[in-house]
């Protein structure tokens, strides 16, 4: 089973669920993972300061070394990527290496066969164990810009029977890379018109995906009840909601498992993804 | 001509609210862009007119003519995304290389344009704006936000505005590199949390690695006073200045239900921006 915290606006408390989730599912004898494909700010792994790091290694990706010796400057590398990540002059020529995506079309063009292939690293892949939760992350190097082959690679990387995905905010590319292939998606919102416009955007990518969803509504109790309203009208099952409580935020704020050190919450957590089990099977 | 990105590392620490508000302090001074491309919600404060809509086109993607595939299957060996399958693209994991189109015998690829976003010109009660929406689940956010900083560009210049201020996404991947690609000065929203401060030194270290002079704010400063203390000794160690320290009230969320931006409203975080935005003017 995998399931995908996911949330459109930043902020909403997917990294907080994602935690409190796992420490409620580990039980002696059941592993959880936790794979957090937030790549640009991983944070997951703060909330276990007692792991122990199991591996770490490079995250690599194809990346062209052009021969000068045989290169003759005829440009087509450079007519031939999409990317605008090779800049072919008289006399050399230019690779924009965080340009480039590893696709090998300037390699396939080259008439002389003066391309070939290295590798090159674009972050950082971790695993980590704490008690029963397992903690996969990934660290995108500083100035790189693409992070799905980081995604990729944690998600790779992330095995086991329960895994829970912790996603990136945003709609774009990076939330769909981090919620393919997960058996269900937990959307995170807070009850505010930023939260509610943004939750929307995230539905429409989990439609287009054809993943089943449900929302968990978080600091409760502030804003309006245009979220619930949303849901209702629209028949999302609204799974769980975590109240606006300063205890919440201040044990979150230390960097510590709110669910660990407020156990009746354990419980909750544990309902909540049998809910989620029966509404995937 | 200036231009001030706000950004943060962690998202939700309060970008949006404040933005909104120091375009109440600039109103009639400035143009306002938001580059938060994929979860925008600057327009829910700024409740624009829309004068002009521009359509967005992101990466090409690969189209296969079943009537001239020969189903030879060199394109699905070739893809670098595993994005063919069974002589078909899947339009999600298509990155648009056309490396499929370079190997096919039979010329059935085509490229093609997509549409996958809007941006738009805009009125709003404290200047121009100029704003976009990516389709659910798009890519190219950074090549929109560039788009949007263009847009914003040209208003300014329209206006004989020289302030833009821009509302960047959280992160430090490709929309936040577009976003703080040669401004001026970037304004780092942070909150005192673990999180916020370990999402904060990543994010002034691309400030850093790009050369750009950064200014700190610290959002809802007193939830963790201890935790505040600790981003404050950080930021003189990187010798970043705190540009404001803003104090936890519900104005904050009061205001954005009405649609009004904090400084509207009145109150402890209202003055508490209005003393930040006169040192980010000196900044500037």
């Amino acid at each position: 089973m995998k399931i995908s915290i996911a949330s459109g606006k930043g902020g909403t408390g997917k990294t907080l669920v994602a935690t409190s989730m796992a420490a409620s599912l580990a039980t002696p004898g059941t592993s959880v993972t936790i794979a957090d494909c937030d790549v640009e700010e991983p944070n997951a792994y703060l909330f276990f300061p007692e792991r122990t790091l199991l591996e770490r290694k490079e995250c690599l990706v194809p990346v062209p070394v052009i021969n000068e010796a045989q290169c003759t400057h005829c440009g087509k590398c450079s007519e031939v990527c999409a990317y605008h990540a090779l800049a072919v002059l008289p006399e050399t020529v230019l690779l924009f290496p965080e340009l480039c995506h590893g696709c090998g079309a300037c390699k396939i063009i080259c008439p002389e066969g003066a391309v070939s292939e290295t590798f090159r690293s674009v972050g950082e892949i971790f695993r980590a164990q704490s008690g029963g939760v397992e903690i996969v992350w990934g660290e995108l190097a500083l100035g790189e810009a693409r992070t799905t082959p980081l995604i990729k690679a944690v998600k790779d990387g992330a095995e086991g029977e329960t895994v829970i995905v912790d996603c990136p905010p945003g709609t774009s590319c990076s939330l769909v890379e981090s919620v393919r292939g997960t058996n269900f998606c937990l959307l995170v919102t807070e009850p505010t018109p930023f939260g509610l416009y943004d939750l929307n955007i995230a539905l429409k990518v989990l439609e287009k995906m054809n993943i089943p969803h449900g929302v968990l509504v978080n600091k409760s109790g502030m804003g309006d009840r245009k979220v619930y309203e949303y849901l209702e009208k629209r028949n999302i099952p609204l799974l769980m909601e975590i109240p606006l409580d300063r205890k919440i935020a201040e044990l979150y704020s230390r960097g510590e498992i709110f669910a660990e050190k407020m156990p009746q919450w354990k419980a909750q957590f544990a309902g909540m993804v049998r809910r989620i089990e029966e509404m995937v099977s | 001509m200036k231009q001030l990105a706000v950004v943060s590392g962690k998202g939700g620490t309060g970008k949006t609210s404040i933005v909104a508000s120091l375009a109440a302090k600039a109103r009639g001074r400035a143009v306002y862009a938001d580059c938060d491309v994929d979860a925008p919600d600057l327009h829910l404060i700024l409740q624009p007119r829309i004068r002009e809509r521009r359509e967005f086109f992101g990466i090409k993607r690969a189209f296969i003519d079943r009537a001239k595939c020969n189903q030879c299957g060199s394109c699905q060996d070739a893809c670098r995304f595993a994005a063919i399958f069974d002589f078909q693209v899947n339009a999600a994991l298509c990155e648009g290389c056309g490396v499929c189109k370079l190997v096919c015998p039979a010329e059935a690829v085509e490229m093609r344009e997509c549409l996958a976003g809007y941006a738009y010109l805009s009125d709003t009660r404290f200047g121009p704006l100029a704003h976009a929406e990516l389709f659910p689940g798009e890519e190219a956010s950074g090549k929109l936000v560039a788009m949007v900083r263009e847009m914003a560009r040209d208003l300014a210049a329209m206006h004989k505005l020289d302030l833009i201020l821009i509302d960047g996404s959280p992160g430090i991947g490709c929309p936040v590199i577009a976003s703080l690609t040669g401004v001026d000065q970037a304004l780092v929203v942070t909150e005192p949390t673990i999180t916020g401060e370990h999402d904060l030194e990543r994010i002034l270290d691309v400030a850093k690695h790009f050369g750009i002079s950064t200014a700190v704010c610290i959002n809802k400063y007193d939830l963790n006073p201890e935790a505040a203390r600790h981003i404050e000794a950080l930021c003189e160690e990187r010798a970043v200045i705190v540009a404001g320290r803003l104090p936890y009230h519900p104005s904050v969320v009061e205001a954005m239900v009405l649609g009004r931006s904090v400084v509207e409203m009145g109150g402890p975080v209202a003055d508490a921006i209005s003393e930040m935005w006169r040192v980010l003017e000196k900044q500037l």
